[in-house]
C-alpha cells in the first residue's frame, strides 16, 4: 500500500549486551532507548515514581528493563530480556543479559542469536575477569562483530592513555580468540558522550560514537550464502479439489541459495531430484535464500519428510552420529558420561548418549581442564557424543543454523544443554 | 515468478515474518492439538494472516479460540467471523456467560470480566485438550513480556513460573510437555506496535474498524475515554460527549479506552504510534494500570 513504508526497506540488527549494573549497562541500554524514543513518557514517569519512592536521588534506568518482580526485589537482572528500538535505517533488537558467571547459560542464550555482541568495561578498572568472560562467550557462540565499550571515561577525566592500555591489553586478549571485527569505543553512558552523539571532550577520538557503529556494521554479508542448506520443517499437502496433487516442503533456508532447476539430494536417504519451483504464500520466486521461509517443490516423487534436509548434490553435509561440540551446560545436576539425552537439531529430533567430557574450558583464562569428568551448570567444555539418528550438520564456524544444537532432559522435558559442532 | 532481492537481503519486516511462519510451521508439526487464540485485535490477526501464508494452499491446520467476554465490541465480532469465512478456519468459542452457567467459574459480580477470562479460558483447554496455544504477544508491551519465551511453557495448572523458564536458543524450540501440561506460543514476540501496523498495511488486510477514525459517544473515566454502553453504566460527574476517537487495542469495551484521532488510514495511524508518547496498554488500558506487576501476576496464573 502507498505511503505505509515507514518499516519496509529497514534492516535488522540482533545485538546481545553483556555487563552488570556496575558497569552501566542499564543506563547505556536506557540512554540508547531514551535518545532513540523507544521510551514512552507512561513508561520513564514509573520509573521515576519507583525510583522517588525508593529513596534514590537519580531515576534508576535499571527499572526500566528488570521486569520481574524477583529482579526488581533484588536490584539484579536474573533472565534474557529483549528490548527493541529503531532508528530511520535500522530496527534493533537487544538481548539484554546478565553479566555474572553464574547467568553465563543466559548470556550464551543472549549470544546465540546476536550479529554483534557489545562489552561493557568501567574505564576506572579496566579488563576484568568478567569482560573477559564476556568476550569468550561472544567468540564461542561465534557473534560475528564485537565492540568494547569503555565506559565512565568522565571518572578518568577523559584520559586518553586510558583507553589506550584498554584497547592494547583487549586486542592482546582477542588475538586468542575468534574476532572477525572487533571496535574499541571510549564512552560515558551517564553524559552521553559517544554513545548517540560525538564527544567533545575526547577529541583524540576518531573512531565512530557507538549509534553511529550500530547503524551501520555491515551484516548482510554474515549468512552463509554459498552452502545451500535447507531443513525440511513441514509437508504441505493441502487435500483439496483445488490443490489435488500438490506437495510442497516447507522450512526456512538454512544457507546458500535455493533455484529452480538446482539439482539437489534429500538427506539421510541420498535420493536425487530438482527443485521444480519455490513458493512464498501465493508467489512463485526465483530464489530463496537465508532466512526466508519458503515450500520447495521437487521434479521427482521421491519420499521427503519433517527432518530432511535439502541440499545441492556436490555440496551436502555427510550425515554423522558421532558428534564433537562445545557444549554449554544448563541446569544443576551436571553432565557426566553415559548420560542420554534428547537432542534437537534443524528439525531433527533423537536421542544423544555422551561418550567423553573431553576438557572443561575455563571461560575466565581459556585453560582446559582435562582432568575434569564432567560439566556443572553455566560450565563450557568439549564433549563427544553418539546420537541416535545421523544429524545432518556443519560445523557451527560455518552455519550456526545447520552447527546447533539443544540437549533435553528426557524426564524434566527442560533444555539442559546448548551444543555448537566443531570441525 | 516474482523476482526476489537481487542483493540477498531481507527488509526487517520480511525477517520478522519468516521467523514467525518458521514458529508457526514448528508449532504444527510437533505439537498434537494446537490452538490459536484470537481477540480480533490487530495482533491476533495479524496471526491469523501469518498462519494462512505459512500453510498457504492448505487451509490453517488447527482451530481459532476466541474467549466471549459478553463485553467485546461488536465490530471486532463482525470482523472475526469475515475471517473466519475467508479462511475456512475452525471457530472455538469459550464463552464467560457459559461458564458461570455451568459452575465452572463462580458468578462474581465484582471480579473484572478479564479476570475471569483467566478460567474460562484455562478450561476451554482442558476441555478441548489443546496442547499449544498460540498468543498475539509482544515482548515490547510490557516488561514482564520482555523476558518471556517463544515457547512458553504452562504447569497443569495453567501457570507460568518466570523464574524457571526453559533457555531457548537459536531457533530451535523445545515443545515438550507432560500429561495435562501446554504451552503458549508467541509467534509475533520480536514484533513491535509499529512493525504490526506496517504489516497490516503491506498486507493490506482487513482490521476492526474502531482503530480508525470515528465518531463516538464517550466519557472521562481515571483519566481514559470511555465508550458509552449500557454495559458500563454512568457514575457521578461522569458526562458523556461525542468525540473524534479510535482505539489503539481492542479489549473490554467496559475497561479498554480510546483516543481522540483523525486517522483513519493505516499511514495515518503509523505517522501517530510513530510519535506517540505513552505505550498502548498504559494509554487505553484499565486491566494493566493496577499495579507495577499486574500483568506479570496475571501471566503466573495463566492470562494470554
Amino acid at each position: 500500500m502507498a505511503g505505509t513504508n515507514t518499516g519496509y526497506g529497514m534492516d535488522l540488527l540482533r545485538f546481545a549486551t553483556a555487563g552488570s549494573v556496575d558497569d552501566g549497562k542499564s543506563t547505556l541500554i536506557g540512554r540508547l532507548l531514551l535518545d532513540s524514543k523507544a521510551i514512552f513518557e507512561d513508561q520513564l514517569e514509573a520509573v521515576e515514581a519507583t525510583s522517588e519512592a525508593k529513596g534514590y536521588d537519580y531515576t534508576d534506568l535499571a527499572l526500566l528493563t528488570d521486569g520481574l518482580r524477583s529482579e526488581r526485589e533484588q536490584g539484579i537482572t536474573i533472565d534474557v530480556a529483549y528490548r527493541y528500538f529503531a532508528t530511520p535505517n535500522r530496527k534493533f533488537i537487544i538481548a539484554d543479559t546478565p553479566g555474572h558467571v553464574q547467568y553465563t547459560r543466559n548470556m550464551v542464550t543472549g549470544a546465540s542469536t546476536a550479529d554483534l555482541g557489545l562489552v561493557l568495561v568501567d574505564a576506572r578498572q579496566g579488563l576484568t575477569e568478567q569482560s573477559r568472560r564476556h568476550a569468550v562467550i561472544l567468540s564461542l557462540l561465534r557473534v560475528p562483530h564485537l565492540v568494547l565499550a569503555v565506559n565512565k571515561m568522565d571518572l578518568v577525566g577523559f584520559d586518553q592513555t586510558v583507553y589506550e592500555k584498554i584497547y592494547a591489553e583487549f586486542t592482546q586478549f582477542a588475538t586468542k580468540l575468534n574476532v572477525p571485527d572487533l571496535e574499541v569505543i571510549p564512552i560515558s553512558a551517564l553524559q552521553g558522550d559517544n554513545v548517540v552523539t560525538r564527544s567533545e571532550n575526547m577529541p583524540w577520538y576518531s573512531g565512530p560514537t557507538l549509534m553511529h557503529h550500530l547503524e551501520h556494521v555491515h551484516v548482510a554479508s554474515d549468512r552463509d550464502l554459498i552452502d545451500a542448506r535447507f531443513p525440511v520443517q513441514y509437508v504441505i499437502r493441502p487435500k483439496s479439489d483445488e490443490f489435488h496433487d500438490y506437495r510442497g516442503y516447507a522450512g526456512q533456508v538454512a544457507g546458500g541459495i535455493l533455484k529452480p532447476g538446482d539439482e539437489v539430494v534429500v538427506l539421510p536417504s541420498g535420493m536425487t531430484s530438482k527443485i521444480a519451483k519455490i513458493d512464498l504464500f501465493d508467489q512463485e520466486i526465483t530464489e530463496a535464500f537465508p532466512p526466508m521461509s519458503v515450500t520447495v517443490h521437487l521434479e521427482d516423487d521421491v519420499d521427503v519428510s519433517r527432518g530432511d534436509m535439502i541440499a545441492r548434490v556436490k555440496n551436502a553435509p555427510s550425515p554423522s552420529q558421532d558428534i564433537d561440540a562445545m557444549i554449554c551446560w544448563m541446569t544443576t545436576t551436571p553432565l557426566q558420561p553415559r548420560q542420554k539425552l534428547a537432542i534437537k537439531h534443524t528439525t531433527r529430533t533423537g536421542r544423544a548418549l555422551v561418550k567423553d567430557i573431553q576438557y572443561r574450558l575455563d571461560v575466565n583464562t581459556l585453560h582446559r581442564d582435562q582432568a575434569t569428568n564432567e560439566l556443572g551448570v553455566n560450565e563450557i567444555g568439549r564433549v563427544t557424543l553418539r546420537t541416535t539418528v545421523p544429524l545432518l550438520c556443519d560445523p557451527y564456524s560455518k552455519n550456526r543454523t545447520t552447527g546447533s544444537f539443544v540437549l533435553i532432559d528426557e524426564a524434566t522435558g527442560v533444555t539442559v544443554g546448548a551444543g555448537m559442532i566443531n570441525g | 515468478m516474482t523476482q526476489t532481492h537481487s542483493d540477498y537481503r531481507l527488509s526487517q519486516l520480511d525477517q520478522l515474518e519468516a521467523e514467525s511462519i518458521h514458529i508457526f510451521r514448528e508449532v504444527a508439526a510437533e505439537f498434537e492439538k494446537p490452538v490459536l487464540m484470537f481477540s480480533g485485535g490487530k495482533d491476533s490477526i495479524v496471526m491469523l494472516r501469518l498462519a494462512e501464508k505459512a500453510f498457504y494452499p492448505a487451509k490453517i491446520p488447527f482451530s481459532i479460540l476466541q474467549v466471549d467476554t459478553g463485553l467485546d465490541f461488536p465490530e471486532v465480532m463482525e470482523t472475526r467471523d469475515r475471517w473466519v469465512a475467508r479462511l475456512g478456519v475452525n471457530l472455538v468459542v469459550a464463552s464467560i456467560d457459559d461458564a458461570i452457567k455451568n459452575g465452572i467459574i463462580p458468578d462474581a459480580a465484582k471480579i473484572s470480566r478479564n479476570r475471569l477470562q483467566i478460567p474460562t479460558l484455562l478450561n476451554a483447554i482442558e476441555e478441548h485438550g489443546f496442547t499449544a496455544a498460540f498468543g498475539g504477544g509482544r515482548r515490547d508491551e510490557e516488561k514482564a513480556r520482555a523476558k518471556e519465551r517463544v515457547y512458553s511453557h504452562r504447569d497443569e495448572f495453567g501457570q507460568w513460573d518466570p523464574k524457571n523458564q526453559r533457555p531457548e536458543l537459536w531457533s530451535l524450540y523445545n515443545g515438550r510437555l507432560h500429561e495435562g501440561e501446554h504451552m503458549r506460543i508467541f509467534p509475533i514476540s520480536n514484533w513491535t506496535e509499529l512493525d504490526v501496523w506496517d504489516y497490516i498495511g503491506r498486507e493490506d488486510i482487513e482490521i476492526p474498524s474502531i482503530y480508525y477514525s470515528h465518531q463516538r459517544r464517550v466519557f472521562e473515566r481515571d483519566g481514559m475515554l470511555m465508550s458509552e454502553t449500557p454495559l458500563n453504566p454512568l457514575r457521578d460527574g461522569e458526562v458523556v460527549e461525542e468525540r473524534t476517537v479510535r482505539f489503539r487495542t481492542c479489549g473490554d469495551i467496559t475497561l479498554t479506552g480510546c483516543v481522540e484521532s483523525t486517522a483513519s488510514t493505516i499511514a495515518e495511524i503509523i505517522d501517530e504510534v510513530a510519535v506517540a508518547r505513552k505505550t498502548e496498554r498504559g494509554a487505553t488500558r484499565g486491566d494493566d494500570r493496577f499495579s507495577e506487576a499486574a500483568m506479570e501476576d496475571r501471566k503466573k496464573e495463566g492470562y494470554f
